[in-house]
């Protein structure tokens, strides 16, 4: 790869996003490299989980320039949007987000399922991520009857089964035990790092933090500090 | 040990004699172990001989003869050059970080550029020490744990501090009291 300039696989360019009364984002510039692996992190409330949703195209911010995987986000509609996140984007956000009146299993399958893939080998598929997050005995409870760190294991599966491009994950570990968060990591990570795939993963834990190959701090919708870990 | 650098800044607040610099020094960090007047004066000794302190005043108010010492530019510099080196991260570090903590606070040093450096210092040791790959010997990565929960400790010391200082430079900022020393007395 030496001499060629990659292409950066996310690219936000003066970031700026509201709610009604917060300003959450002011000015945020982030790239993510092919292969990377970035950390979120900043103080309770300083915009990280509205940063992941504006670059993985889940919230259309109200200034600046969003590319993800080379696209142009505003030129595409929502339908093209949601394609590309579909069928590239692997997203775990802060609370899990199953769907409740689906069964483990097929949460994990559904990406697959609505890119058209037949079913048996979405749902062997799903089955084989079930295993790898250790959730092999919860494939048929509905995500109701999880805890906190099952939920989040289910959705780091659903994440990958696709085998994105980039993983966005907001708090993947956020309520799981050491150790547990340690092995979901290794498997988020490793995945990633098999396929060439980035990863950006919004965190409070620097133990979390600590596996990255870059940190971007944010304070008050900025970004603080961005510092090389390796 | 870092009593040198400590009693240089020390000095760099205010011209000091042995006795406020012991004072100064056990009022800095409550917890530590208090200064010995000894030490206090072996090192101040040293500190005028190096250069880095000297004598600005002699004073016999009826008690024993007091000597005064000051910082010199020398001194300023070397306060300085701590202040922007992060301690080791590790054990070997852990006292000195509140040390240079306390004193850029102290002497109005660039603390938050301290706080980041050190950060930065502890997640990248944090980051070679779990970066083990697959595979690893459980009770090889127990010793690497205790490091790694001792560093993680640090941190969130240091995250802490970082919002303190903020919320300190904030309230200030608003023309209210912060506590330093002047304030404290
Ligand atoms: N849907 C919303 N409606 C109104 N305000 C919001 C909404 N989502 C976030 N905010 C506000 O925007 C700011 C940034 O929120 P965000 O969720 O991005 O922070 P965060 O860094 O992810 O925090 P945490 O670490 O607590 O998850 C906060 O002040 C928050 O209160
Ligand atoms: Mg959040």
């Amino acid at each position: 790869m030496t001499g060629t300039v990659e292409t950066p696989v996310v690219e936000l360019h003066g970031i700026e996003h509201s709610y009604r009364r917060t300003v959450a984002l002011r000015g945020v510039a982030l790239r993510v490299l092919p292969e990377e692996v970035v950390a979120v992190t900043g103080p309770s409330g300083c915009g990280k989980s509205t940063l992941l949703h504006v670059a993985a195209g889940i919230v259309r911010p109200q200034g600046g320039l969003v590319r993800l995987l080379g696209q142009d986000l505003d030129r595409l509609d929502e339908t093209e949007r949601t394609r590309l996140r579909r069928r590239r984007v692997g997203i775990v956000l802060q609370f899990g987000q199953l769907v409740p009146d689906l069964s483990v299993l097929d949460n994990v399958a559904l990406p697959l399922l609505l890119e058209g893939h037949d079913r048996q080998a979405a749902r062997t598929a799903a089955a084989s991520w079930l295993e790898r997050t250790g959730m092999d005995d919860a494939r048929d409870a509905t995500p109701a009857e999880l805890s906190g760190g099952q939920s989040q294991r289910a959705a780091v599966a659903r994440a990958l089964v696709t085998g994105p491009a980039v993983v966005f994950a907001d708090e993947p570990t956020g309520s799981m035990d050491t150790l547990g968060g340690e092995l979901l990591l290794d498997l988020l990570v490793g995945a990633a790092r098999e396929r060439g795939a980035s990863v950006v993963l919004v965190t409070h834990d620097n133990v979390v933090a600590a596996r990255a190959d870059r940190e971007v701090r944010l304070r008050d919708g900025v970004i603080e500090t961005e510092s090389v870990l390796r | 040990m870092s009593t040198a650098e400590v009693v240089l800044a020390i000095l760099r607040a205010r011209p000091a004699h042995g006795y406020d610099v012991k004072r100064d020094h056990d009022d800095w960090f409550p917890d530590a172990r208090p200064l010995a007047y000894g030490q206090v004066y072996a090192t101040l000794a040293r500190l005028e001989r190096d250069g880095l302190a000297e004598v600005v005043e002699t004073r016999i108010d009826g008690g024993p003869e007091r000597t005064v010492y000051a910082v010199t530019d020398a001194g300023r510099a070397r306060v300085r050059d701590w202040l922007s080196e992060p301690a080791p991260a590790g054990s070997a570090g852990a006292d000195e970080i509140v040390r240079k903590a306390v004193a850029a606070l102290r002497t109005g040093g660039d603390a938050a550029g301290f706080l980041q450096g050190q950060r930065l210092a502890h997640l990248r040791r944090m980051r070679e020490l779990t970066d083990v790959g697959p595979g690893a010997d459980p009770a090889a990565r127990l010793a690497r744990d205790h490091l790694v929960a001792h560093l993680d400790a640090d941190l969130r010391w240091l995250d802490l501090a970082v919002a303190r200082v903020a919320a300190a430079d904030g309230a200030s900022a608003k023309g209210q009291p912060t506590t330093t020393q002047e304030a404290a007395r």
